[in-house]
C-alpha cells in the first residue's frame, strides 16, 4: 500500500522514466561500496600495524609528548560538519534546489576539507619539531602511515569535489554527474568512519597505552 | 506541500539527527577525556564504546545502512568485510603480540 | 643512502646495463644475462618490425589496444599471460640446469641465480597466473551469465593496462640494471634498504603496487558484474560453477590485495624514506612483513586455483555429457575455501617463534580446507562416474590434473601439521608442494580453459594431435622436475640455494632438468599448437558456436560472438540453460523482436595509464624525481580529462542486430549436426546432436 518509491541509495531519485539510469546507478554505487570495503582493509591494516608499533617507540618521542587534543578535537568537529554538508549538498542537487544552495554547501564542504588539512598538517609540523618524525621510530613510522594516509583520501576528496563541481557548471545535472555525486557522498561519509577509528584507536588508544 | 518536499525535508532531517548524535558523542568523548584522563582501562573502555556507537549512528544516518531491502546487499558486504577485518587485525594482534612477549621485542 | 641519485637521471648510469658487465668480465654468468637481455631487446624489435612490416600499426590501435570489448581484453590478457609464461618456464629451466651441473659453483653466480629464483616466482604468480585467470574470466563471464558486458568496461581496460605495465618492468629490469634478489616473497629485512640499496627490491615493489591495483580493478569489476548483470531468471543457484568460482575468487581479491599492497608501500617507505616499519632497528619488526605478505599470499593461491576449479567443472560435465554432479556441495565448498583461506597465512611461517597454541590453532585451520577440497574432488569423480566421457584435450588435462592435484594436496595436508613443517621448511619439499598445486591446479586449468574455450573467440578448434602432445609433455615434465624435488626436500636440501655439497642431491637434480626441458618440449607443443591451427583453420571452423555439445550460455551464440555478445539477452529457466533447452529441443529460438543495442565506445585511457604508470615506475626505481612527479601529475590530468567524456557508447541499429542474427540463424538450420564422438572432425561447424541416452 504505502510503499515508497524504490530508492536504493540517497540521492537516486531518478524515477520511472529513468530505468536504465537507476540501473546504472545502482550497479556503480554497489561497485563504489566494494572498492570502499577493500580500502578499508588498507586502513584496517594499518590499524593493526599501529597496534602492535605501539610500543615500539626506540626511546623517541611518545603520545603524550606529542599528541594536541586541542587540534584534534577541532579537526573531529570541522571533518564531522563537512561530512554533515556534503549530505546537503547532495540534497540540494537531489531535489533540484535553487542553484545558489548547491554551490553553497560545495564550498562549505571544500572549505571545512581544505581547513581540515591545513590543522593536520600544522600538527604534524608541530610534532617534528618536537622530533617526532617517521624516522625516528617504529611507532612513528606506524603513525605516519595512518594517519597521512587518511589526509591524503581527504585530498583526494577535496580535488574531486573540485572537478565535480566543474562539471555540474560545464554539463548540468546530468543522471550520471548525480551518480557521481552520491558516490563523492559516500566516500566522505566513510572517510569520518575512518576518522573515528583513527582518534579512538590512535590518539585516545596512543595515549591510554603508550 | 508535495510529496517531493515532504521526501526532502525527511532526508533533511535524518542527516541533521546523524549530526547532532555524532556531535553529542564526540563532545562526550573528548569531556571524559578532559575530564577523567585517559590512563585508567575502564574510561578507554569507555571511549572505545562511545566510538563505536558514533560509527554505528554515522552507517545508519549518514550511510543510510539499515535492514531494508534496498540496502540489505550493502549491509551485508558490510558485515563480511567486518569479519574479514576482525580476522585480520586480531589474528596480527595476537601472533604478533605473542612474537614480542617471546622474544622480548619492547623490555619495558 | 647514499646520495648518488640527485642527477637528471637519478642513479641511472652506464653501469646499469648489462652490456657493460660482459665487456668487463665475459663469463658464463655475464653471457646468460646478456643473452636474456638481448632476448628481450630482439624480441621488441621484431614484434615492433613485424607489425610496421604488415602495415598493423592501425588495426592494433582501433580493434585491441582501445576497445574495452571484454572478450578481447580477456585475450589480451592472456597473450601476455602466455607470454611471460615462457619467460618464467626458461628461468625455470636454467636453475633446474645450475642444480644438475653438480655440487660446486655451477655456471651461474649466486646473484644471477637468486635474481632467477626472484623473477620466476614473481612472473608465474603475478603475470602468468593472475592475468591467465583474468583472461579467462574476463572473456567468459558476460557470456555465462548472459550480458553484454562487464560492469565497467573501462575500468576493465585500466586493470589490463596496469597489469602489463607492471609486468613490462620485470622485462626492462632485464636489460636495466637488476632485479631483486629476495625471492618472489621479498622479506625484509634483507631486501631493506641497510643490506639491499640497489635497484632490484625497488622493481620488485612497484611492479607488485601497480599490478596490485590492477589486480583490485579487475576483481571489483568481476564481483560487481556477477552480482547485478546477470541475465533474468539466472538465480544465484543457476550460475554456472564457474561463475561461483570467480565470485570467491573476486572476494579474495578486494580483501586480500590490500594487505600486499601494504606490505609492499611499507617497504617502500623504509627504502625510499627511511621509515622504520620492517628494519632492524628503532623499533622496526620485519615479522609484520611475514604476517602482512601471507595475509595476501595464502588467499592468493587460493584465488587462482578457485577459478580452475571452475574451468575443471564444466570440462568435466560437458566431456562425459552429464549434468555437473552435487552442484550444490561444490558451490558450498567453494565459498567456504574463500572464507576458510582467510584463517591460514600463520603456516607459512610456523617457524618464525609464536607459541604451539597459536601454530596449532593454525595448523588445523589449514586441515579444514582440505574437507571442502576433498568435496570437490569427489563430486568430479562422481560426474565422471557413468558419464560418456570423450578423452578430448580439455578433458586430458583434466583428468592429469585430477590425479596430480590430489598427491599436491596431500602434500599440503602434511605441510599444515607444525611439527612436520619445522623438519622440511624452506627445503626443496616446499617448492615440490606448492608446484604440485600450482601446475596441475592453476596451469593446467588454464591450459584446458585455452584448449576448450578457444573455438568460442576465434571460430575453428586448436588441433588435436599438438594438444594431446602438449599434455603428455607437460604430464610427464611435471611429474619429472617435481617428483625428485619432494625426495631431496626430505633429505634436506634448502630451497633457493644455488650450490650445493652433497653429491647425493645430483642424480636427482639431473632427472628434474631432464623433466623441466620435457615442460619446455610442453610450452612449445601449445605453441606449435597454435601455428598449426591458424594454418588450417579452415578445416576446423564452427561458425555455429557450440563444438562440444556445451551446457552454459556461452555456446549458445556463434562463434566468435558478436561484439554485443547476445542478440536478444536470454531468459534462463535452467541451471545449464542451453543443455536443457537442447534436451527440450528448443535451442536456437527466432525472437520476436530486436532492439538497438549500446555498446561502449573505445578509449585510450587503459593504454595512457599504462605508459605513464610504466614511465612512473622506472623513474620511481632510478630515482629520478622530477620524472616521477611530472608522470603523477599527468596521470591525474589523464583521468580527470577522461572524466569529462561522458559520450561514451555507441548504438548498434536493431536492424543490423537482426540481419546479423538471422544470417547466423539460417547456418544454423543448414548445418548438418554432428554426434559428439565426432566432435575433432571437420565436419563437425559447432551444431551438436544432442544424445538423449546419455543425458542424465
Amino acid at each position: 500500500m504505502r510503499r515508497a518509491p524504490p530508492q536504493s541509495y540517497p540521492g537516486i531519485n531518478l524515477g520511472q522514466d529513468h530505468a536504465s539510469a537507476d540501473k546504472f546507478a545502482e550497479v556503480v554505487t554497489f561497485g563504489f561500496w566494494v572498492f570502499l570495503m577493500s580500502d578499508l582493509v588498507y586502513f584496517g591494516l594499518m590499524f593493526a600495524i599501529y597496534i602492535t608499533m605501539i610500543d615500539a617507540q626506540a626511546g623517541g618521542p611518545g603520545p603524550h609528548d606529542l599528541f594536541d587534543l586541542k587540534s584534534i578535537f577541532a579537526q573531529t568537529i570541522i571533518l564531522l560538519t563537512s561530512s554533515l554538508t556534503v549530505g546537503l549538498a547532495m540534497l540540494a542537487l537531489k531535489y533540484n534546489l535553487p542553484r545558489v544552495r548547491i554551490v553553497f554547501w560545495f564550498g562549505v564542504t571544500l572549505i571545512l576539507g581544505l581547513t581540515f588539512l591545513v590543522l593536520e598538517i600544522r600538527d604534524f609540523m608541530a610534532m617534528a619539531d618536537k622530533g617526532g618524525v617517521p624516522q625516528r621510530s617504529g611507532f612513528l613510522s606506524a603513525y605516519y602511515g595512518l594517519v597521512p594516509l587518511h589526509g591524503l583520501h581527504v585530498a583526494a576528496g577535496c580535488l574531486w569535489l573540485i572537478v565535480l563541481g566543474i562539471q555540474l557548471r560545464i554539463m548540468g545535472l546530468t543522471d550520471l554527474l548525480m551518480s557521481r555525486v552520491v558516490r563523492l557522498a559516500l566516500f566522505w561519509h566513510f572517510l569520518d568512519l575512518i576518522w573515528i577509528g583513527i582518534i579512538t584507536i590512535v590518539y585516545f588508544g596512543g595515549l591510554s597505552y603508550g | 506541500m508535495d510529496r517531493r518536499t515532504e521526501m526532502h525535508r525527511r532526508e533533511r532531517r535524518r542527516y541533521v539527527i546523524g549530526y547532532g548524535g555524532s556531535l553529542l558523542l564526540t563532545l562526550i568523548v573528548f569531556s571524559i577525556a578532559h575530564l577523567f584522563g585517559i590512563e585508567t582501562r575502564d574510561v578507554y573502555l569507555a571511549i572505545g564504546l562511545l566510538g563505536l556507537a558514533q560509527l554505528i549512528v554515522q552507517l545508519v544516518y549518514f550511510l543510510h545502512i539499515d535492514r531494508r531491502r534496498s540496502s540489505r546487499e550493502d549491509l551485508d558486504l558490510i558485515l563480511f568485510s567486518t569479519l574479514v577485518l576482525l580476522i585480520i587485525i586480531l589474528g596480527t594482534v595476537w601472533i604478533l603480540g605473542n612474537l614480542a612477549i617471546r622474544m622480548h621485542i619492547h623490555p619495558m | 643512502m647514499t646520495s648518488t641519485g640527485s642527477g637528471f637521471f637519478g642513479r641511472l648510469s652506464w653501469d646499469a646495463f648489462p652490456v657493460s658487465g660482459l665487456i668487463e668480465n665475459p663469463s658464463a654468468n655475464e653471457i646468460v644475462a646478456n643473452a636474456a637481455a638481448a632476448i628481450v631487446v630482439i624480441g621488441v624489435i621484431v614484434v615492433v618490425g613485424l607489425l610496421t612490416c604488415f602495415r598493423l600499426w592501425g588495426p592494433l590501435w582501433r580493434d585491441w589496444l582501445t576497445s574495452v570489448d571484454h572478450k578481447k581484453i580477456g585475450i589480451m590478457y592472456i597473450v601476455f599471460a602466455i607470454v611471460m609464461l615462457a619467460r618464467g618456464v626458461l628461468e625455470g629451466v636454467a636453475m633446474r640446469a645450475q642444480q644438475a651441473a653438480g655440487p660446486g659453483d655451477g655456471f651461474l653466480e649466486a646473484e644471477h641465480f637468486a635474481e632467477l629464483f626472484s623473477t620466476h616466482g614473481t612472473i608465474m604468480i603475478f603475470f602468468v597466473a593472475v592475468p591467465f585467470v583474468f583472461g579467462v574470466a574476463n572473456f567468459l563471464i558476460p557470456l555465462m551469465i548472459g550480458a553484454r558486458d562487464v560492469a565497467f568496461p573501462r575500468m576493465n581496460q585500466i586493470g589490463l593496462g596496469l597489469t602489463v605495465s607492471a609486468g613490462m618492468m620485470l622485462m626492462v629490469s632485464l636489460v636495466v640494471g637488476e632485479f631483486s634478489t629476495g625471492g618472489w616473497t621479498a622479506y625484509p629485512p634483507f631486501t631493506g634498504a641497510a643490506f639491499n640499496p640497489g635497484v632490484g627490491p625497488d622493481y620488485w615493489i612497484w611492479a607488485i603496487v601497480v599490478s596490485g591495483v590492477g589486480t583490485t580493478l579487475t576483481g571489483i569489476n568481476f564481483a560487481v558484474t556477477i552480482y547485478k548483470l546477470r541475465a533474468p531468471g539466472m538465480k544465484f543457484m543457476r550460475l554456472p560453477m564457474y561463475c561461483w568460482t570467480i565470485i570467491s575468487s573476486s572476494i579474495l581479491i578486494i580483501f586480500a590485495m590490500p594487505p600486499l599492497g601494504v606490505a609492499a608501500l611499507l617497504l617502500a617507505a623504509d627504502r625510499y624514506l627511511d621509515f622504520h616499519f620492517f628494519t632492524n632497528d628503532l623499533g622496526g619488526n620485519m615479522m609484520n612483513y611475514a604476517n602482512l605478505f601471507w595475509l595476501f599470499g595464502h588467499p592468493e593461491v587460493y584465488l587462482l586455483v578457485l577459478p580452475a576449479y571452475g574451468v575443471y567443472s564444466e570440462i568435466f560435465a560437458t566431456f562425459s555429457a552429464k549434468r555437473l554432479y552435487g552442484y550444490n556441495s561444490l558451490v558450498i565448498a567453494t565459498m567456504c575455501i574463500a572464507v576458510l583461506s582467510f584463517t591460514v597465512w600463520l603456516h607459512h611461517f610456523f617457524t618464525m617463534g609464536q607459541s604451539a597454541l597459536i601454530n596449532a590453532v593454525f595448523g588445523i585451520a589449514t586441515m579444514l580446507i582440505a574437507i571442502p577440497t576433498g568435496v570437490k574432488v569427489y563430486d568430479w569423480m562422481a560426474t565422471l562416474y557413468r558419464g560418456r566421457i570423450r578423452f578430448s584435450v580439455p578433458m586430458l588435462y583434466s583428468l592429469s590434473f585430477l590425479m596430480l592435484f590430489v598427491i599436491g594436496g596431500l602434500s599440503g595436508v602434511i605441510l599444515a601439521n607444525p611439527t612436520v613443517d619445522y623438519q622440511v621448511h624452506n627445503t626443496l619439499f616446499l617448492v615440490a608442494h606448492f608446484h604440485n598445486v600450482l601446475l596441475p591446479g592453476v596451469l593446467f586449468g588454464m591450459l584446458a580453459a585455452y584448449n576448450y574455450w578457444f573455438p568460442k573467440a576465434f571460430g575453428f578448434r586448436l588441433n588435436e594431435f599438438w594438444g594431446r602432445v602438449s599434455v603428455l609433455c607437460w604430464t610427464v615434465g611435471f611429474l619429472l622436475t617435481f617428483m625428485p624435488l619432494y625426495f631431496v626436500g626430505l633429505m634436506g636440501m634448502p630451497r633457493r640455494s644455488f650450490s650445493y655439497s652433497d653429491p647425493s642431491f645430483q642424480p636427482f637434480m639431473v632427472v628434474a632438468i631432464i623433466g623441466a626441458l620435457i615442460i619446455t618440449c610442453g610450452l612449445f607443443s601449445v605453441l606449435i599448437q597454435l601455428w598449426v591451427s591458424i594454418r588450417d583453420r579452415d578445416k576446423s571452423r564452427v561458425p555455429v558456436g557450440d563444438p562440444w555439445d556445451g551446457r552454459t550460455l556461452e555456446w549458445s551464440i556463434p562463434s566468435p560472438p558478436p561484439p554485443y555478445n547476445f542478440a536478444v539477452i536470454p531468459q534462463v529457466g535452467d541451471r545449464d540453460d542451453f543443455a536443457a533447452a537442447k534436451r527440450r529441443g528448443v535451442a536456437y529460438p527466432t525472437p520476436d523482436a530486436y532492439e538497438d543495442i549500446d555498446v561502449p565506445r573505445n578509449t585510450g585511457i587503459g593504454f595512457i595509464l599504462c605508459v605513464l604508470s610504466g614511465i612512473w615506475m622506472f623513474a620511481l626505481v632510478w630515482w629520478i624525481w622530477w620524472l616521477v612527479i611530472f608522470t603523477t601529475i599527468l596521470m591525474i590530468l589523464a583521468l580527470i580529462v577522461w572524466s569529462f567524456d561522458t559520450n561514451n557508447e555507441i548504438t548498434i541499429p536493431a536492424e543490423e542486430v537482426r540481419k546479423d542474427h538471422e544470417a547466423w540463424l539460417g547456418l544454423v538450420h543448414s548445418t548438418v549436426a554432428v554426434d559428439r564422438d565426432h566432435e575433432v572432425v571437420s565436419e563437425n561447424k559447432g551444431l551438436a546432436r544432442p544424445d538423449m541416452e546419455a543425458a542424465v
